[in-house]
């Protein structure tokens, strides 16, 4: 804007600043055509058809169709949220959604600064480039191919497998008793969690790699002259040099405690372990999806985004206010 | 990430700092085989007679190697045809992503466009707030897009955060000079696009083929909304039917032998379909690793 000022005076109208302005960047306004198009078609336009939640919708009559919520003849467009917000379950599935995204983040970010801190102490840079290597991989499997080897692998004793995949076989072999780790409401949130910290660990802990390659080597050496050790090295030098990256990605990532992502949690999800597997982004999909209940789903999802709109700005806040950093 | 800070003559090693070392040497050594154990074992199994792998007999190698699950896989025209379009979806996909981004970041990195501000703050808002899976279904149903590839391409073509990735990235890398020389030699926009832009930032074309590449090849939640003809399926939603729908079918006992090999080898060729679907990213991996990486870096940096 500051440069289009000086070339073009403001005393011109706008109508002739627009000419200019188009003469002078049509080509520009040329090429973001497709993405302006393509950010009011599939971004823009999904947000008119929230409405829905508040209307009974019915497919024949479309979004703009059909009426506005009603219970008993009388209009009432906030009956699908009251509907959620009254039923038992929806506590369930907010606790579960809750409850999942901070264990996770709770296991995986101490896992991820650990491995960095201790990955940054291997004399060997050879040991250390294999590390690297081995534990970026996993990130790249996809969540159907970390939920198909979780199954083989944590698999239940059947009438073909006697004895279970080779986590139960082992299991047994020391005298325990097999658990159907895959099925159980018990056990899902540690699957979930701990499978999300073996695939997500080393890709986690590049940032924090790199903030330490920054770190001065001559605060060691001087700390070595002074007799510090190396584990009091790591405490006095490396760990705060790795305090301000690690504050700003907690609080960023507070922001997103109810967006448990679909894909992970549903590919895991069966009848038997639901009562915990079912969180808002996987109750959204059976509901609408899967059940036809549109309007009811865009309420929950709705009520979702809203959460986490307002989760993400105050967490945006604090974190500028606290370490200078924002998304925006 | 280098390791300047370390292994440096000044600093004296202690029998403490040693012992130290010893213990993270074998802690890393643990996690090394977490890390890859699991691999090796699906790998192996993938090769090893069915019978050997069910009564787990295999710890680490393959036993008696067999290709009988990876015949099966191969035989499998829903397989097949799900590998094949995934090749296409990503093709088309990562093609299509990588234009879309590109043509929208330029115009957005530069600073004389006065459209800038508005449509920066536009796209922006995608990232917090959005219509949600229930409105986007029933945009892409209006469109008539149901049951079709573009439904897998089209609904995310422009991933916002990488946009302003490399947006930021042609801010950063391409000096404003550059630009008024250019257009004093009677450049114009487009010829700067292909001649100066694209050669300077080659880095973060990399990083943009591959990171939606890979976001292509590993999805399948579009798929699940909006293509419903199995042979349009791409491989991983094929794979979520093997893995689920078998769960507890094949624990209903033995029937003659024939159905038993069967069973057996319908539990083999999953670990070979884990192999399969797996192999080219995996492949491609350690060729392609610090371009990752270097993405990481790009989208820690703020704009």
């Amino acid at each position: 804007m500051i440069g289009y000022r000086t070339l073009a005076p403001q005393d011109r109208s706008w109508k002739q600043r627009l000419r200019l302005e188009l003469m002078r960047n049509w080509q520009l306004y040329l090429l973001i055509l497709p993405g302006v198009i393509y950010l009011l078609l599939f971004r823009y336009w999904p947000m008119l058809g929230i409405q829905i939640a508040f209307k009974d919708f019915k497919p024949t009559l479309g979004i703009w169709g059909s009426p506005w919520a009603a219970s008993r003849g009388e209009t009432d467009v906030l009956k699908h949220f009251e509907r959620f917000l009254d039923s038992k379950f929806s506590l369930q599935i907010v606790s579960n959604t809750v409850i999942l995204s901070l264990y996770s983040l709770l296991a995986k970010f101490p896992c991820c600064i650990l491995l960095a801190l201790l990955m940054n102490e291997l004399r060997s840079t050879r040991y250390k480039k294999t590390l690297q290597f081995v534990t970026y991989a996993p990130h790249f499997i996809s969540t159907i191919v970390l939920v198909g080897i979780m199954q083989q692998l944590f698999a239940a004793p059947s009438a073909l497998m006697k004895t279970g995949g080779i986590v139960n076989t082992l299991v047994t072999a020391l005298g325990g008793q097999a658990v159907d780790f895959m099925h159980d409401e018990n056990t899902f949130r540690h699957m979930y969690v701990w499978s999300d910290v073996w695939s997500g660990m080393g890709w986690g802990s590049i940032i924090y790699m790199a903030t330490l390659s920054g770190v001065d080597p001559e605060q060691y050496e001087a700390a070595s002259l002074d007799g510090a050790t190396k584990l009091q090295r790591i405490f006095y030098i490396t760990l705060p040099a790795l305090i301000p990256t690690a504050v700003t990605l907690f609080i960023l990532d507070m922001g997103s405690v109810m967006s448990i992502g679909f894909e992970k949690a549903y590919a895991m999800q069966n009848e038997l372990n639901r009562p915990t597997a079912q969180v808002l982004s996987t109750y959204v999909y059976t509901q609408g999806l899967n059940d036809g209940n549109y309007s009811f789903s865009t309420a929950v999802d709705l009520f979702n985004s809203l959460i986490n709109l307002v989760l993400i700005v105050a967490v945006n806040t604090i974190s500028r206010r606290v370490s200078d950093v924002s998304l925006w | 990430m280098s390791d300047k800070a370390h292994g440096h003559s000044r600093i004296r090693q202690t029998r403490a700092d040693n012992l130290f070392d010893a213990v993270n040497v074998s802690i890393m050594f643990v996690l090394l085989v977490i890390m890859v154990y699991p691999l090796i074992y699906v790998v192996s199994c993938s090769f090893s007679d069915p019978l050997l792998v069910v009564q787990s007999k295999i710890a680490l190698f393959p036993k008696q190697v067999t290709l009988q699950a990876y015949e099966r896989v191969f035989r499998n025209e829903l397989i097949v045809s799900g590998y094949r379009n995934t090749i296409l979806y990503t093709l088309l996909g990562t093609l299509t992503n990588v234009l879309l981004t590109t043509i929208t970041a330029y115009p957005l990195s530069r600073k004389d466009f006065g459209a800038k501000k508005p449509l920066t703050v536009l796209f922006a808002f995608t990232m917090l707030f959005s219509g949600g899976m229930v409105p986007t279904f029933l945009t892409v149903k209006q469109l008539g897009l149901l049951d079709n590839i573009w439904a897998l391409i089209l609904p995310g073509a422009i991933n916002v955060w990488n946009l302003f990735i490399m947006k930021n990235y042609f801010q950063t890398s391409i000096p404003g000079e550059l630009y008024e020389a250019a257009m004093i030699d009677g450049a114009d926009n487009f010829y700067m696009l292909r001649a100066v832009v694209l050669p300077l930032c080659a880095p973060i074309m990399a990083v943009m083929v591959l990171y939606y590449g890979v976001s292509h090849w590993n999805a399948y939640f579009n798929a699940l909304l909006y293509i419903r003809d199995r042979f349009r399926y791409p491989l991983q939603l094929v794979m979520r039917s093997f893995f689920s729908a078998q769960d507890y079918a094949e624990q209903g006992g033995a029937g003659d032998d024939g159905a038993v090999q069967a069973l057996l080898v319908a539990e083999t060729m999953k670990y070979a379909l884990i192999v399969v679907a797996s192999a080219p990213v995996l492949c491609l991996y350690p060729l392609l690793q610090r371009y990752f990486v270097k993405g990481v870096m790009l989208g820690a940096i703020k704009g």
